[in-house]
């Protein structure tokens, strides 16, 4: 599928984000707040599920953090080439009713994850809060796009560069101290979700998180996607990736997700020449 | 005359170590025209009638006897599109052969003796592949039909094969695959050494010869609903989906790290070529102390994976079936179970796993398992294993590969509310036109009555074409 454009929104010493728009039209048409898309960069590549942070005309935006070799990879590609896969759109949307009041939570990347559910709880007739957070001002993206669509936006970084210092479940705290909070949507790191459900937990408050876990076909063919929800094995990628955070197992999950961290620095050592160049 | 069978020649267990090649070479030209030779070509022949399809083996093996490649292709592809496949992966030794007369009454599948019908079958089929030659009724167009479209779901052996029929009656065939290669299990479970990724490369371009237009990384479901192809303006929809949906225990500590589902290990490997990590970007790991648990076609390909990634990456050899009956009630093939010997797979039989025990980082570590006996027959006449009380028992294990079966596929059957679906989740249908509850969608393969075959997918394929293209043309 042909790339209209892919480049860095973010580029600092550790970490880089970059933003690609593909041609996929079909995808296009079908994809819904939530959802996710499997890529691979070429044929010998990883198969690997980003969210579709926006789907119009023909085209879908995503946006990735580079964690490892494949995102690295992905950075690479210029504008005007093909990806070898895009499959999708997978997983269920978000469930959109109006719910009341709605406090939408992005950390890190996950700002872009939660960006289209913020805008289309929006047009459900929610009154919309959110909070972004990053490490630093620099890391801060699609604040300009989410602010005309949503009721309030909150903003904080761990180093106070920009907006409060300090972190989004600090803000949530706040907020749900306020009262009147229906629905918690909280999208980050998985440490970011796991506190954003401790925190909701005690005011009974209900909790999404959408799960980052490994995946492979992401089609629910090989269950290494699984997590336990309630006590019962889910897979992520056919039954969430959204799932009630106050019944996520995060310890299991967390474990889970390092399984390969030897063989992804292995292949990121090695391999540094062909992304670099 | 009574001779003995042919032997196929096989890759020595020594020269399998390191690679992926595949394992049977086969017969050649000369060993395959001596064992049709000993086919006494019964008056009333039983082999066919063991035959999923009903090849009419006699008539083929009487060919091949008198030389007649070309007449014995026509006479298999007559019934079966993938003689080179089914050749290689056919369970011939529960099917034709155990039907041969030379079986031995009440055997519970063929005896030696019984003619190598699968290894003949595979030979014409290599021979009409090595030679271009496609017999005439495969490679036909109709004229007919040639404003009809028809949306194929699936891309495993019921897909390729529905396609392939109705793509030859002259009407337009587009094939939606989810993943990015196609041949469903053909491509993502059942490894090199069994089935050479060739053969399936030359049976889809035979596809898209007759003008099939395959669509990879296309979830119907996801991408386009059912009702959306119809919309589309095809006049048919046939769902090969498959059964890949793998099943866990359900016991204690089975979601720790390094347990794999047969499924992910083999797609891993097979699909995306992690024995060639980091060449191929997607890593899988590989333990010191494996454990397969199953006792079937899976199992046996998830082992002998496993000891082959064991053997190129300098780990000493150690992999263990764990299965909870013994080797006869094993429903694998006998010459998988055999070359996994061969190749060093220890087995462990009556074993019940019960729970797995982890490291402190979430790695597995540890299987403890409970001694089974055999005990009463179960509806199929397979001995039931029965739990010895207090026989608990510890394996050491950091990597465990669970084969204990599949499910239906169900991305699109729970979007599709109209299919009228079995408890098992499993698509019902006419069992003679394979339409399903939804006019004008049919389905075939293992989305209909679960795992199964290849040969069995195929024949279902095969009926669903005939209907789609009676229906289609009554208006
Ligand atoms: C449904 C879904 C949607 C996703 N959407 C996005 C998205 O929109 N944008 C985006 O940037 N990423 C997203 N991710 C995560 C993304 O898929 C992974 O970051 C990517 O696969 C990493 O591949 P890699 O080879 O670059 O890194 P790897 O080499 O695989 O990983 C590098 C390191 O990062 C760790 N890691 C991997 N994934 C995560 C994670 N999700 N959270 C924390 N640590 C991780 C690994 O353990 C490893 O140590 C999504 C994941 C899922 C399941
Ligand atoms: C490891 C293993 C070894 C086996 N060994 C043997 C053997 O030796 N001999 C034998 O006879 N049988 C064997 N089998 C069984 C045999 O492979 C199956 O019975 C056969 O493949 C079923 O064919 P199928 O076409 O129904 O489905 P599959 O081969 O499962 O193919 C289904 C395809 O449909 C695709 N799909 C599903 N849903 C969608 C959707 N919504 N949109 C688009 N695409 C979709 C899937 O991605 C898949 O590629 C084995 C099975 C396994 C798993
Ligand atoms: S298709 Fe299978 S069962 Fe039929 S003759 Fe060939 S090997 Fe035997
Ligand atoms: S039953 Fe056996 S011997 Fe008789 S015709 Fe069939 S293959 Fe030949
Ligand atoms: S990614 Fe394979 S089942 Fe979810």
């Amino acid at each position: 599928m042909k790339v209209i454009k892919n480049e860095y929104i973010a580029d600092t010493q550790n970490i880089r984000l970059g933003k690609i728009v593909i041609s996929a039209p079909e995808i296009a048409r079908k994809a819904q707040p939530g959802q996710f898309v499997v890529v691979m960069v070429k044929e010998e590549g990883e198969r690997i599920p980003l969210t579709v942070v926006d789907a119009s005309d023909g085209k879908i935006t995503l946006i990735y953090q580079e964690a490892g070799f494949s995102t690295r990879l992905l950075g690479t590609v210029k504008t005007g080439a093909d990806l070898y896969a895009v499959a999708g759109p997978l997983g269920h949307a978000t469930e959109m009713k109006n719910y009341g009041k709605v406090v939408v939570v992005g950390g890190g990347v996950g700002i872009a994850e939660i960006y289209p559910v913020a805008k289309k709880l929006k047009l459900s007739g929610n009154t919309v809060e959110v909070i972004v957070g990053a490490r630093n001002k620099d890391l801060l993206f699609l604040t300009e796009e989410l602010k005309p669509c949503v009721d309030v936006l909150h903003i904080c970084t761990d180093d106070g560069t920009a907006g409060r210092k300090g972190f989004t479940t600090d803000i949530l705290k706040e907020l749900l101290d306020k009262g009147d909070v229906n629905l918690v949507y909280a999208v980050g790191p998985l440490p970011m979700m796991q506190r954003a459900g401790d925190v909701t937990k005690p005011y009974n408050v209900k909790t999404l998180v959408s799960l980052n876990t490994l995946m492979l076909d992401a089609t629910g063919m090989c269950g290494v996607c699984r997590v336990t929800i309630d006590g019962k094995v889910k897979f992520a990628c056919v039954d969430g990736p959204e799932f009630d955070a106050h019944l996520v197992d995060w310890s299991e999950l967390g474990k889970r997700n390092r399984m390969y961290i030897d063989k992804e620095k292995h292949i990121c050592n090695i391999m540094k020449a062909t992304v670099s160049a | 005359m009574k001779k003995e069978p042919v032997v196929i020649k096989e890759l020595s267990a020594a020269k399998r170590e390191n690679n992926f090649s595949e394992v049977v070479l086969g017969y050649d030209e000369a060993d395959a025209v001596e064992e049709a030779k000993r086919c006494i070509q019964c008056k009333d022949p039983k082999c066919s009638q063991g035959c999923p399809v009903g090849i009419d083996i006699k008539k083929f093996l009487f060919q091949v006897s008198q030389n007649d490649y070309q007449g014995a292709l026509t006479t298999i592809r007559e019934n079966n599109n993938f003689p080179s496949v089914c050749g290689r992966v056919c369970p011939a030794e529960y099917q034709c052969r155990k039907a041969c007369v030379f079986t031995k009454k009440d055997s519970p599948f063929a005896s030696d003796q019984a003619i190598n019908i699968n290894f003949i079958e595979r030979f014409v089929g290599d021979w009409g592949m090595r030679n271009a030659v496609v017999s005439s009724q495969q490679s036909v167009v109709s004229s007919k039909n040639n404003d009809k479209k028809v949306a194929v779901v699936g891309s495993g052996p019921a897909g390729l094969c529905t396609a392939g029929e109705l793509a030859r009656a002259g009407i337009k065939v587009k094939l939606f695959e989810s993943l990015h290669k196609l041949g469903g299990v053909l491509r993502y479970g059942i490894p090199t050494f069994r089935l050479p990724r060739d053969i399936m490369d030359f049976e889809i371009e035979q596809l898209k010869k007759l003008g099939v237009e395959m669509v990879p990384n296309f979830v119907v479901g996801k991408a386009a609903s059912v009702q959306d192809l119809f919309d589309e303006g095809y006049g048919s929809v046939f769902l090969g989906l498959g059964a890949g949906v793998p099943t866990f225990m359900g016991i204690k500590g089975e979601s720790l790290c390094n347990i794999y589902s047969a499924n992910e290990f083999l797609t891993r490997v097979n699909l995306l070529g992690a024995d060639k990590f980091p060449q191929n970007h997607t890593p899988v790991n590989i333990g010191k102390n494996i454990i397969i648990i199953g006792g079937g076609n899976t199992a046996m390909d998830s082992a002998r994976v496993a000891i082959r990634l064991q053997r190129m990456n300098g780990i000493a050899p150690n992999t263990t079936v764990c299965y909870r009956r013994t080797e006869l009630e094993m429903p694998a093939r006998r010459l998988e179970i055999h070359h996994a010997k061969e190749e060093g797979i220890i087995f462990k039989f009556l074993a019940q796993p019960e729970e797995l025990l982890g490291d402190e980082n979430g790695y597995v570590k540890t299987l403890r398992c409970l001694q089974c006996e055999l005990g009463e027959p179960d509806q199929n006449g397979r001995r039931r294993p029965v739990i010895m009380p207090g026989s608990e028992f510890d394996l050491p294990c950091d990597q465990l590969v669970i084969a204990a079966g599949l499910g239906a596929n169900q991305v699109l059957t729970s979007v599709t509310p109209e299919l009228k679906l079995d408890k098992w989740g499993d698509v019902i249908v006419d069992k003679e036109t394979m339409e399903t509850s939804m006019k004008k969608v049919f389905a075939g393969g293992d989305i209909v009555g679960g795992e199964g075959t290849v040969i069995e997918a195929m024949r279902m394929g095969k009926f669903a074409a005939k209907a789609i293209v009676e229906q289609l043309s009554v208006k």
